[in-house]
């Protein structure tokens, strides 16, 4: 909503610099975005007289003016204008002078005769052709009527001198999309007195009665109230009324539409005029749709209605959709003699309902769907035939249709003083309380009950009658204290645990990303998903920006590919990333999914597979997670089969992790060797050793015994691993594999691994004797799976 | 015999001084069994009565001398070759350094995180709530019914008529208070999701952190105090602070927090589009209908809420003009922070 500075002064007076008055203005709750004034950008310009007109010597498509400026002497300007005469009056600017968008003017020749400035066509004065109907576009602006000073700035002359001031309005205050509230509103921030305007029709001739009839057939019209001006005079509107819509940012039409505009701007009314030879038999209907009704509305589109619309007809059919956009036919053309100005109101939630399924969103719907006011469609009306008669537009037919089937009573609260400072924490006396609320027009009473004003729809709980004391009183006065209240606080052990995982990661050299949590189902493709995975079952967006972000991903996979595949193309050359990443598991068709939280990891470049398990393994060990497994998986669709190990945990799988199949890597265009994990982080947490007891120091040495063995290449080294833990029990420290060989001398077929193995007993120093019977007893269980000491 | 003690010492003492590797050697010619001196020592049995003694304190007097320049002698050698040793051993330390692979978190986890130990120092806990929510808790519940005109400000993507992706962390608000009786005090951080186009200031999805104070007696002045010291926390004790009112629909009364422009100090620039202030977070007093909708009786409690864009405050610390960077996740933006 843009505020006509100049306007506001007709309901009170605020003189406050446009600093001041945007601030204090949004310190009590209607916040300026901005504000400009076509006479800041405008300087020594004047209003100018051509004396002589002479042909350029030197040039077929100038002349040479001599313009009287006020000054002692007259100056020479050069032009190329064609509408001049002498006598014209025209604004003139001047040498050093400044015009809208920064134009600087200077003296200067044109083909060598002086000229001393520049006379202005409206559009270099910043207005355009609908502020200046009687004006021509390609000439020089020429100043009629007589009423001009020669030498008079030309900033005062046009009354330019107007500052538009940009309100951004919430939603729950739709009488403030008007000039008349935001004046309530200037009022009382300033603390001055408000005049509103009573407006009347002085003349008006003959009975609405017998050119009009209206019928309201549903609730959804609140209030319906028209008047009929007859004898309609179509022509532009004065200066006065051009130039307060053009500084609101409204374009100047003609008389009855600017009317229309301006009462919509004063009132925040949205009002309509209809041609009354287009209402057949001159009788309204106000009604939902038929089905299979059309209306061809203003901008040209034939909408298809239904019944859950609401339009305004005739007998014939619709001609409006109602409080959205009227019908092309049932406007006024040049040609229209009667009208019929509607002034009603319709329900927010059907005009909302309406505007949305038309796709089609007007001032007059954005309006409507916040709630109006019904109270204000008479004076809206009544101010709109004053005008008509003050323009000399038409003549006002007598009487008012007036259908307004259930007025609604207003909202009664009550003034709680002590509430309302128990719940600011303010000490505001009660007579400030009144007196602020006084000043939005809220009625308060002796007994201390408030009446709310019918434009205050938002005011229905004694808090927001606390709110208006709050703002009027300043926010800025209530005090800052610090609650009594709990103060103690701590992370849950999920929210550490997630915590720890980003340190754990982050010291072994991997980055954080975040992704998008949507996807495009396509992405199970590029991770070959197979057509009947589970992992296909997304929730998905009814409405989503497009196909790429269109299903919540159930697996973080693709995300985390994505983000090589655009770190390659930028040509990183390696990269490390993982990320905490929610998925969505669909539950039931009308329940909320599940969310848990997966880890993923994803690297190329200087890595191979044992280095992403290697950080997967750090992770485990920084976590406490002790007893995971990685099992090799041939058949994970999205991985090498000979590289990837799902990742075991108490009989559960928790993950997966290992190379990517060549041909994912190459949907995502990533050329080297790419690594990837996923892991459910509940089952870590789960798995996790809640509190580490200290195990006492060893007091007797270790025995130490490195044990190269073969075997057939099929053998698993964590099979031998396993083996050797079972069978050296207790006594086992650790069992560390360090090499493996495969080569010239040994068999085809075979490899040589290496393991050391630390025992340790807790009570005594072991013999030479002990340890090699525990090693006999290792290699005699390793026999059965092939596995011998290497020769 | 005076005379040839004198002499070994000072052609011993002369040896000493000059050695390079032979220190062990001048110290068995002269201090070993088979040495000089103790073969000087050997012919006391010559000398007379008078004599004896003093030749034998002269000749001890020798002994200590000579072992004494040795042990100097030896403990100057090692030095030099320490000395020489830690010389060989220089190395150029204007080369870089071998860095272990490096890492980092997301710029966006470190805001949180930092301001997560900001509300956790103030006694706030951490909750949690659904990403796909149930219209109930993103609106109903939060006083914005069907076809409540606010709902239009913040363009939603639906699942089906009843579930949708959350438009702000607001109803982890609700779901705290259905859960959990009063003294509460919480913050909520999360996804939220909005469908907005993607430019350089809008995304989908973008992150909120959801607050919350529930109690009795709670005022509209320890909202203030709060967050003026979560600001304070946050940009610094001299950083400065407006409440100005605004609209929500599940607070009343609602304010936004601006804090003063720090390019400009309030002067107008720029940055602030002259204001002097930029708005940081959105906030309010519970309306008593949601404390009812949660089962909290609002003449016994009330309470305040707030909710801050995290984007908003990574962008500005770090100055980062373009959202999508956040997304894009080029190693070569992560590796700055």
């Amino acid at each position: 909503m843009i505020l006509s500075y100049k306007w506001l002064q007709d309901y009170t007076e605020i003189d406050a610099a446009p600093r001041a008055y945007a601030e204090a203005m949004s310190m009590s709750g209607s916040k300026v975005e901005g504000w400009e004034n076509l006479a800041d950008e405008i300087k020594n310009v004047v209003v100018g007289k051509v004396l002589s007109i002479e042909k350029h010597p030197d040039a077929d498509k100038l002349v040479v003016c001599q313009v009287e400026v006020g000054g002692a002497e007259p100056i020479q300007i050069c032009t190329g204008a064609t509408n001049l005469y002498p006598g014209a009056v025209v604004p003139v600017a001047l040498h050093d002078s400044y015009l809208p968008g920064g134009v600087h003017i200077k003296k200067g020749k044109l083909r060598g005769q002086v000229s001393n400035g520049m006379m202005c066509s409206f559009a270099e004065l910043g207005l355009t052709e609908h502020d200046c109907p009687d004006q021509d576009a390609d000439g020089i602006m020429i100043l009629k009527d007589g009423s001009y000073t020669v030498g008079e700035d030309i900033v005062t002359a046009l009354e330019l001198d107007d500052l538009a001031v940009e309100f951004e309005i919430t939603s729950n205050r739709p009488d403030c999309l008007s000039m008349i509230g935001l004046a309530r509103e200037s009022a009382a921030t300033f603390r001055k007195p408000l005049r509103l305007p009573d407006p009347r029709v002085e003349h008006e001739s003959g009975d609405i009665g017998n050119y009009l009839k209206v019928d309201v057939e549903t609730e959804n019209c609140l209030r319906y109230a028209a008047k009929v001006v007859k004898n309609v005079k179509i022509g532009p509107s004065p200066k006065w009324m051009r130039d307060r819509l053009r500084v609101c940012g409204i374009r100047p039409i003609s008389n009855i539409v600017d009317i229309t505009n301006y009462v919509l701007l004063e009132y925040g009314s949205p009002m309509h005029a209809f041609d009354y030879q287009q209402v057949k038999n001159g009788h309204i209907i106000v009604r939902q749709a038929r089905p299979g009704e059309t209306l061809e509305t203003l901008d040209g589109v034939v909408r298809h209605l239904d019944e859950t619309m609401m339009v305004i007809a005739d007998e014939q059919g619709p001609s409006v959709v109602a409080g959205v956009m009227g019908g092309e036919k049932s406007g006024i053309a040049d040609d229209t003699t009667t009208i019929i100005f509607e002034s009603a109101c319709f329900a927010g939630p059907s005009v909302r309902r309406t505007s949305k399924k038309l796709g089609l969103r007007t001032e007059s719907s954005s309006r409507y769907e916040k709630g109006l006011d019904p109270e204000t469609c008479i004076s809206a009306l009544l101010r709109a035939c004053q005008l008509v008669e003050q323009l000399g537009a038409g003549e006002v037919v007598g009487g008012v249709i007036d259908c307004y089937p259930a007025p609604k009573a207003p909202t009664v609260l009550h003034l709680d003083a002590d509430y309302t400072n128990r719940f600011l924490g303010t000490e505001i006396p009660k007579e400030d309380m009144v007196k602020y609320l006084e000043s939005l027009e809220f009625e308060v009473r002796a007994d201390d009950s408030i009446v709310v004003p019918s434009f205050r729809a938002d005011v229905a709980h004694k808090a927001d009658v606390a709110e208006e004391i709050a703002r009027l009183y300043g926010y800025d006065k209530i005090p800052s204290t610090l609650a009594q209240t709990a103060d103690e606080a701590e992370l849950t052990r999920e929210q550490k645990f997630a915590r720890t995982i980003r340190q754990q990661l982050v010291g072994m050299g991997l980055y954080e990303i975040i992704t998008y949590t949507f996807i495009s189902p396509k992405y199970y493709d590029n991770i070959r998903l197979p057509a009947d995975s589970r992992l296909r079952d997304s929730v998905t967006i009814r409405n989503p920006l497009g196909e790429d972000t269109s299903v919540m991903r159930t697996t973080a996979l693709p995300s985390m590919l994505d983000i090589l595949s655009k770190n390659y193309a930028n040509r990183n050359l390696s990269c490390r990333l993982f990320e905490l990443a929610t998925v969505y598991e669909k539950a039931g068709d009308d329940q909320l999914p599940n969310e848990p939280e997966h880890l993923t990891l994803g690297m190329y470049g200087d890595c191979d597979f044992y280095t992403i398990k290697g950080v997967c393994q750090g992770l485990l060990d920084g976590l406490k997670v002790p007893g995971c497994r990685f099992i090799p998986c041939a058949d994970h669709p999205t991985f090498h089969p000979g590289r990837c190990a799902e990742i075991e945990l108490d009989g559960k799988i928790v993950g997966v992790i290992g190379e990517v199949y060549p041909e994912v890597a190459a949907s995502y265009g990533i050329k080297p060797r790419t690594y990837i994990a996923e892991l459910d982080i509940a089952s870590l947490l789960a798995g996790a050793v809640e509190t580490v007891t200290y195990k006492p120091l060893p007091k007797f040495p270790a025995s130490t015994r490195d044990l190269a063995l073969v075997c057939d290449e099929e053998v698993l080294v964590g099979d031998i691993t396993e083996s050797i833990q079972h069978s050296a029990g207790k006594l086992l420290e650790k069992v560390e594999f360090f090499d493996i060989y495969r080569g010239k001398q040994l068999p085809e077929g075979k490899k040589s691994v290496a393991f050391k193995i630390v025992l340790r007993s807790e009570n005594e120093t072991l013999t030479d004797k002990h340890a090699d019977d525990i090693v006999a007893k290792i290699l005699k269980n390793l026999a059965p799976l092939g596995v011998s000491l290497r020769a | 015999m005076k005379d040839k003690l004198l002499q070994i010492k000072e052609q011993a003492i002369a040896q000493i001084a000059a050695a390079r590797d032979d220190l062990d050697e001048i110290k068995v010619r002269y201090l070993g069994k088979k040495g000089e001196l103790t073969a000087i020592l050997k012919q006391m049995g010559g000398l007379s009565a008078e004599e004896r003694p003093q030749i034998g304190q002269l000749a001890n007097q020798v002994r200590a001398d000579i072992a004494e320049a040795i042990a100097k002698k030896a403990e100057q050698m090692k030095a030099e070759a320490l000395k020489n040793q830690l010389e060989a051993e220089r190395v150029d330390v204007t080369i870089p350094g071998k860095l272990p692979q490096q890492g980092g978190l997301h710029p966006m986890t470190q805001v949180l995180d930092d301001l997560t130990e900001i509300f956790l120092g103030m006694g706030f806990s951490v909750a949690e709530g659904p990403e796909v929510e149930l219209d109930y808790y993103n609106f109903e519940a939060l006083n914005l019914p069907p076809d409540h005109p606010a709902r239009d400000t913040q363009d939603t993507f639906y699942i089906t008529d009843n579930i949708l992706l959350r438009t702000q962390t607001s109803p982890v608000q609700v779901r705290t208070m259905e859960k959990q009786k009063p003294p509460i005090k919480v913050i909520a951080p999360g996804r939220v999701y909005r469908s907005d186009a993607v430019d350089a200031t809008h995304s989908p999805v973008f992150h909120q952190i959801e607050g919350l104070v529930v109690d009795k007696g709670i005022t509209m002045a320890d909202l203030k105090g709060t967050l003026e010291v979560f600001t304070k926390k946050l940009y610094g004790a001299d950083s400065v602070v407006r409440f100005r009112p605004h609209h929500f629909p599940f607070t009343e009364p609602s304010a936004e927090m601006d804090t003063q422009c720090y390019a400009c100090h309030g002067a107008g620039c720029r940055l602030c589009k002259g204001e002097g202030w930029i708005e940081l977070l959105g906030c309010g007093m519970v309306h008593p209908w949601v404390l009812q909708n949660c089962g909290i009786d609002p003449e016994v409690y009330s309470g305040f809420a707030f909710g801050i864009g995290l984007e908003r405050v990574a962008m500005r610390r770090y100055g980062i003009g373009d959202m999508r960077l956040f997304y894009e996740n080029d190693q070569r933006f992560l590796s700055q922070f």
